[in-house]
């Protein structure tokens, strides 16, 4: 009886152990941020990693999440309010995507490609013992290693949120004008009617939040790692399932902070 | 110039320093033997205050390093090179980035002026033309040797070798004993080295210290130690599975 109790006093201990432990990271972070020198070279090397190679894996996503948003819109409209109505999807579409689909399919998938290779970049260097001789060469791990990273993915995440929104929206465009065959005037009206800046504004916030997020578990895992090759794919793994929840969990409570109406 | 006083470290339950205590003069080539597993590679983190103790102190030039601040221990550890038991090179640059990486982090040399020292460098451990090769490009040996111009590149006057003919033929393990003490003639640096390799400790040591269940429990000069009475001492010299030393 006394050990089935201890099992989730275990599981609150390690939970707050580890929240206490990010919390850490996050601090010697922000106190290292402005501190010189700046580490451009890794910085723009994130950029590129982080932005530039995700375009491809977030021009599918956000495509597909599109099409399938513009499909069922299209269904509802029709079955529901009646034909002609469906011209009313382009703004609900829009709405959708921007403040919420786009900007959490993008967190996921950025989380999948790039939060999964910090965790494995950094665990190796931890395990190989590469983190300490930064340190001996005069480079603190934090201003090398996290600092860049969490900097390049706050930035990138919304570059590419943005990029989604439009290509998501593009494909919602596309199902409704092109195959079912909508008012492509009216379509574009409604949307631009309806959707204001506030709305577009409030995704590309939550996506640097969740850029935050991505590259500091990322981070914290990797540097956390030990024990060899096992020890990286765990922390890998875990970067990855972390990284995942809390932005499903942050993005509720952002969409709550958020004004409805903004801008 | 490097004084360990009463250092303990625990993990958990397991207790792996329990009261080191350990003094390396200047310019002198102190080894630190023990079994693997025997926190000697613990005790060099300390001292380059990698690891931070659970009781005890460390000096550097009479600088107590465990309590020091991140800015100021980053002044200290300016004067360390360390060649790590993997060689830790950073498999995402060129031998030519990890050489000058000390370089331009610790000195306000122009980047021609780096290239040069680069150059210098690899030439002391005898490599010629392999900047522009990746780690996983080299040898064992070679990494090894990568890894050392890096220690040296920024002129450090403490050089830390973490178990230097680990993982290495006899061969070339000698030839890495052979740069240790050239190391110590040309650059009169003091030197510490980690080590299970007792034959390396004989040819490079000034003075040689056996860590045993997380103390020194005799130290002395090479031939001091081959003569030793202590029967640890003894078992591990002569590498005998019979003997006080019980561990695996």
């Amino acid at each position: 009886m006394l050990r089935s109790a201890k099992i989730p006093l275990y599981y609150f201990n390690s939970f707050l152990e580890q929240v206490g432990e990010v919390g850490l990271l996050l601090v010697k972070v922000l106190k290292n941020f402005f501190k010189r020198p700046w580490e451009k070279e890794t910085f723009i090397q994130q950029l590129e990693e982080i932005g530039v190679k995700s375009l491809p894996v977030v021009s599918l996503t956000a495509a597909f999440g599109g099409l399938v948003f513009g499909l069922q819109t299209y269904i509802g409209f029709h079955r529901y309010i009646g034909p002609g109505s469906e011209t009313y999807g382009g703004p609900i579409i829009s709405l959708g995507l921007c403040k919420e689909l786009i900007p959490i399919l993008v967190g996921l998938m950025v989380t999948g490609r790039v939060g999964s290779a910090m965790a494995a970049e950094i665990g190796t260097m931890k395990i190989t013992e590469q983190v300490d001789a930064l340190f001996t060469l005069g480079a603190d791990p934090t201003r090398y290693l996290v600092i860049p990273r969490i900097l390049a993915s706050s930035i990138m995440l919304p570059c590419l949120t943005l990029y989604g929104d439009l290509i998501g929206m593009a494909g919602g465009f596309f199902y409704n004008v092109y195959l079912m065959g909508v008012n492509r005037i009216l379509y574009i009206r409604n949307t631009l009617l309806y959707i204001e800046i506030g709305d577009v504004l409030s995704g590309l916030l939550k996506a640097a939040v969740f850029g935050v997020i991505i590259a500091l578990i990322g981070c914290w895992q990797g540097l956390r790692a030990e024990g060899g090759a096992e020890g990286v794919g765990r922390a890998t793994t875990r970067a990855v399932v972390i990284a995942s929840i809390s932005i499903v969990i942050t993005n509720f409570f952002l969409s709550k902070a958020i004004p409805a109406s903004w801008g | 110039m490097i004084q360990v006083n009463d250092l303990h470290k625990a993990f958990g339950q397991k207790r792996v320093l329990q009261g080191v205590n350990l003094q390396v003069e200047r310019g002198e080539t102190m080894v630190v033997i023990g079994q693997s597993g025997s926190g000697k590679s613990v005790l060099l983190k300390h001292i380059i205050g990698l690891l931070k103790p659970d009781r005890g102190e460390v000096f550097v030039d009479r600088v107590e390093i465990t309590r020091l601040k991140d800015e100021e221990l980053r002044q200290v550890i300016r004067r360390f090179g360390v060649l790590f038991q993997g060689t830790a090179l950073f498999d995402s640059m060129t031998v030519g980035q990890n050489v000058s990486f000390g370089l331009e982090r610790y000195t306000d040399y122009s980047p021609e002026e780096i290239k040069k020292l680069v150059t210098e460098n690899l030439a002391k451990v005898g490599l010629r033309e392999v900047e522009n090769l990746m780690p996983y490009q080299l040898s064992g040996g070679m990494k090894k040797r990568v890894a050392l111009a890096r220690a040296i590149a920024y002129s450090p006057d403490i050089i830390l070798y973490d178990e230097p003919s680990t993982g290495i033929d006899p061969i070339r393990a000698d030839a890495i004993n052979d740069l240790i003490l050239r190391m110590k003639q040309e650059l009169k640096v003091t030197s510490l080295i980690i080590t299970h390799d007792i034959i390396s400790a004989y040819k490079v040591a000034d003075k040689i210290a056996m860590l045993y269940q997380g103390k020194i429990v005799d130290s002395g000069s090479p031939e001091e130690i081959r003569n030793s009475k202590n029967p640890v001492t003894q078992q591990f010299i002569h590498g005998r599975a019979e003997g006080p030393i019980k561990s695996w």
